[in-house]
């Protein structure tokens, strides 16, 4: 008698990696989109003014308070009702980015801000302009003092990607959701998606602790 | 030569300087002594156009350093400016330190600016320690490290803002030694400073700041051993 359920089988491996490939892409594409955003976004806030921070600022808080999984949800259906409904990827993609872009930007900005005016005028002395001193002084040094800010989110962007599954993104969690309906063998599943996860994530924790130790000179 | 005609600053209500004019020809050391917050610092930061003025002018080579018209950074590169915090660029070593300014500012080839930041850090005393981190430095070497910087730019003029003020007393001496180095080879300076031997010993005129004016001014021995005015008579009577 044929059972409705199948077991996991090697068959499998193909649909799993498909998973984490996933995983990784959006999880890339957030934390390298994310990053970039949030520079800009961190250097606006470090040198701007007070109206400038309380537009800016109200909207990171927007996207740093409100849960991933509901501005997922909102937004994914949001742009469907409104007739331009989009590919799971790109949607978990914008928000993802935008998601990690709050965070980043608040990291960047206490980094640019780490840099004492003393130090810029120190530099601007030496007959540097504006922007040299931005990109020779503020930057190396306030990008340093933050690493391991930058590093923690990045990990936690990583894990978070898993969210992306409510709206039908086939990443790894929901891959794993699909196997269990099928085998009934929840354990070793989550366990199995529990190490890929690590192991998505052990590099850059890794490399991370190598620029650190690069770093501290 | 530097020109200061009748400058007047002030931070909102507060006028830091109240109409103050000095010359300093080329290879004259003036000292500038006073008070904490009598304008001797700002009066720097404003021929360093790093504070703009309300009134009158500064000329440092018959250039306006105020006037819109006026490239600071351009300005700058003739003024080496030293402050009391050395602010050595700590993702850098010594030599990178020194290069730096030569390179981007001056555009430079990366041996020219090498070649020069050797240089000036051996000036300095500092010839053994190109690759170190300035980190792994003392507060005095720190701070010769920030004479040598400021020196690689081949500024015609080096304003020093109480340079060893936030040195531990021991280092106090290495860095005034190398002050006394420059003007020896006829370097024009104008120091902010509260070492008063030095100002006496180094400068060729001391100028003695009092709530924003020079309350006197004069040859550097003078000024320091036989005060005319009553109020330096007082300050440096307390200051010994």
């Amino acid at each position: 008698m044929n059972s409705l359920f199948t077991p996991l089988s090697w068959d499998d491996t193909g649909f799993i990696l498909t998973g984490v490939m996933n995983t990784v892409t959006i999880s890339i594409v957030a934390i390298v989109l994310g990053t970039l955003l949030g520079l800009m976004v961190g250097f606006a806030r470090a040198e701007s003014n007070r109206l400038v921070n309380a537009v800016f600022g109200g909207a990171l808080d927007v996207l740093r308070s409100v849960p991933l999984i509901i501005q997922l949800v909102l937004f994914s259906t949001f742009v469907g009702a409104i007739g331009y409904p989009l590919d799971p990827f790109v949607a978990g993609s914008i928000i993802l980015s935008l998601y990690t872009m709050a965070f980043m930007s608040e990291v960047f900005r206490s980094g640019f801000e780490s840099v004492h005016q003393s130090m810029q005028t120190s530099a601007r002395s030496l007959g540097m302009t504006y922007w040299q001193t931005i990109f020779y002084i503020r930057l190396p040094i306030g990008l340093r003092a933050v690493f391991p800010s930058w590093l923690g989110v990045s990990l936690s962007v990583i894990k978070d990607s898993a969210l992306v599954s409510v709206i039908g993104y086939m990443e790894l969690l929901r891959t794993s959701d699909q196997l269990i309906s099928r085998t009934q063998q929840p354990l070793m599943i989550l366990i199995g998606v529990g190490i890929f996860y690590f192991i998505i994530s052990y590099p850059l924790s890794s490399y991370g602790r190598y620029v650190e130790r690069k770093m501290a000179i | 030569m530097i020109s200061i005609q009748n400058v007047h600053k002030s931070f909102g209500d507060l006028e830091v300087l109240k109409g103050v004019s000095l010359d300093v020809t080329n290879g004259e050391v003036v000292s500038v002594i006073g008070g904490s917050g009598s304008g001797k610092s700002t009066l720097l930061y404003c021929i360093n156009a790093i504070e703009n003025i309300q009134k009158g002018k500064i000329l440092v080579d018959d250039v306006d350093v105020h006037s819109k018209e006026t490239n600071k950074d351009k300005l700058r590169q003739k003024l080496g400016m030293v402050f009391q915090q050395w602010n050595s660029f700590p993702h850098m070593t010594v030599l990178e330190n020194a290069a730096l300014a030569p390179r981007i500012v001056k555009k430079m080839s990366k041996d020219e600016a090498i070649e020069i930041a050797k240089k000036e850090l051996v000036h300095v005393g500092l010839g053994d320690k190109f690759d170190v981190y300035p980190t792994k430095m003392s507060g005095g070497q720190q701070q010769r490290l920030a004479i040598a910087r400021a020196l690689a730019m081949k500024p015609d003029c080096m304003l020093f803002d109480e340079v060893t003020s936030a040195l531990d007393p021991e280092l106090v001496g290495e860095v005034l030694d190398t002050l006394r180095l420059l003007a020896d080879e006829g370097m024009t300076m104008i120091c902010v400073t509260h070492e008063m031997g030095f100002a006496r010993d180094v400068s060729d005129r001391v100028a003695y700041f009092h709530e924003g004016v020079i309350a006197e001014i004069g040859e550097a021995k003078q000024v320091i051993t036989d005060p005319q005015n009553p109020l330096t008579q007082k300050f440096l009577s307390k200051v010994r």
